[in-house]
């Protein structure tokens, strides 16, 4: 039997995301509730309220709390090559795919603080893809955004990124693309010339353009299943016939009601293609 | 719907102990068990592959969305936090490691003593790390069931004594005196 403490928290909790969204818009009401609690006790402790309630309470009457609970919502975990066989996977089977079409849209759905769109950017370049892609990076928390159009990352992170990037058959250096400055990583400022950033949101935004390559990792696990339902669905709908969507490594199609629009392009890695219509 | 569960954390020394406990669980087992080790972040797990020959019970990796299922035992993904959610399906989560660990214990007996309250059995197993203290406490103060390995008994005693210490309520025992007493819990209801 559940405590009736933590039934009650429930209840706070769902007024709390249902204050949110109809105050500020931004609707969490479908995300994973365990993980999310978690998250939000964690806020609760960071801001001092003893209850969901009175940080309810506050994020109504304090117009400066939502951008902080933003990064407390959303998980901004991210690094480059992440799982580097997703992107050798990339590199050796989808990219000679991509290499047919004259022009290349890729969406990186959900991109946090930027570092996937970066190894992307860093992959198209030396697969000889560049010039011909246009990338999307969509996240709904405006300071994540803001990160990821700097490009600059901690110096203590960069040894995992190269190794990460070699294993994931980069041809050149990591090296190559970042300049040391003031205790950080400046990434090459051209690798986010054919990149558009954005706010978006996969709760209640539409498609926007026609892809060849979604990537959307670890983003999914903390939807619920009709969230989850939703998000493929746009991608299906966003992508172009025999186009690719990336998943995170523990991410899959299995319970979605949208896996008959897709067929496993390459399973351990989780990259789905896009059935013909 | 399985709203109840054995949850289990293990790190340095777990194949061994696991492999005295696991083995013991009847064919139809009553419960599902979730198991957090404590394991480097590589893409693939061999865990579940290395128990599946050895159980009676079903063993697998957990997927994000599963139902939890009764007879199963599920071990969480490498490099990936396992949580259970309250209509008994299990989620997982890429959220930032707990005391250097991804998977962490805590974080899943946290969400099983929110999730299942008294209907949870929390087992401590040998490890070199103070995980999974916090979570036993938790899972006690919600009314489930504290257990740890006795320290005397464990290839590393640092876990099950955290645990002891945090968790006065918890009780101690050798492997072979918890795979009887995991054996024996009650077909139906809590523990």
């Amino acid at each position: 039997m559940r405590s009736p403490q933590a039934e009650t928290e429930d209840i706070e909790l769902r007024l709390l995301l249902e204050a949110i969204f109809q105050k500020y818009h931004y609707d969490f009401r479908g995300y994973s509730m365990a993980s999310l609690k978690r998250r939000l006790s964690q806020a609760r402790e960071r801001f001092g309220c003893d209850s969901f309630s009175k940080l309810q309470e506050k994020v109504l009457h304090d117009g400066a709390t939502l951008p902080r609970l933003l990064s407390f919502l959303t998980v901004q975990v991210s690094e480059m090559f992440r799982d580097p066989a997703y992107f050798l996977c990339l590199r050796r089977q989808v990219i000679p795919h991509l290499k047919t079409y004259p022009s290349l849209k890729v969406w990186v759905a959900g991109c946090s603080t930027g570092e996937e769109l970066y190894s992307l950017a860093i992959l198209f370049r030396e697969e000889g893809l560049e010039n011909r892609t246009l990338f999307y990076a969509t996240d709904i928390n405006a300071a994540s955004l803001e990160t990821a159009q700097a490009g600059v990352y901690g110096l203590d992170r960069i040894a995992l990124f190269t190794k990460n990037h070699r294993e994931s058959g980069g041809k050149t250096s990591l090296s190559d693309y970042y300049t040391a400055a003031y205790g950080g990583a400046v990434f090459d400022k051209t690798l986010r010339e054919r990149a558009v950033f954005s706010d978006h949101s996969l709760v209640s935004d539409s498609v926007f353009a026609e892809m060849q390559l979604v990537s959307c990792r670890n983003v999914l696990i903390y939807f619920n299943r009709e969230l989850q339902d939703r998000a493929v669905g746009l991608f299906k709908d966003a992508l172009v016939r025999k186009g690719f969507l990336g998943l995170g490594a523990r991410e899959s199609l299995r319970f979605s009601a949208q896996a008959g629009a897709f067929s496993d392009f390459a399973r351990a890695e989780r990259i789905y293609q896009k059935e013909g219509a | 719907m399985t709203n109840r569960a054995v949850v289990i954390g293990a790190s340095a020394g777990a194949i061994e102990a696991l492999s005295k406990l696991l083995p013991a669980l009847p064919a139809k087992y009553p419960w599902p068990i979730l198991l957090v080790v404590h394991v480097p972040p590589d893409t693939r797990s061999a865990l579940p592959e290395l128990f599946a020959p050895k159980c009676r019970i079903a063993v697998k990796e957990a997927e994000d969305k599963e139902k939890l299922r009764p007879g199963v035992a599920y071990f969480a993904p490498p490099n990936y936090h396992l949580l259970v959610e309250t209509d008994g399906a299990l989620a997982l989560s890429s959220e930032e490691p707990e005391l250097f660990s991804r998977p962490s214990i805590n974080v899943l007996f946290d969400s099983a003593a929110d999730a299942f309250g008294s209907d949870v059995v929390g087992v401590i197993l040998t490890g070199a790390s103070a995980d999974g203290a916090e979570g036993l406490r938790k899972i006690r103060a919600a009314g489930g069931m504290a257990l740890a390995q006795d320290p005397k008994t464990a290839q590393c005693p640092a876990m099950p004594e955290a645990a002891l210490a945090a968790c006065p309520g918890a009780r101690a025992m050798g492997l072979a005196e918890l795979a009887a007493l995991l054996a024996s819990l009650p077909e139906e209801g809590a523990a």
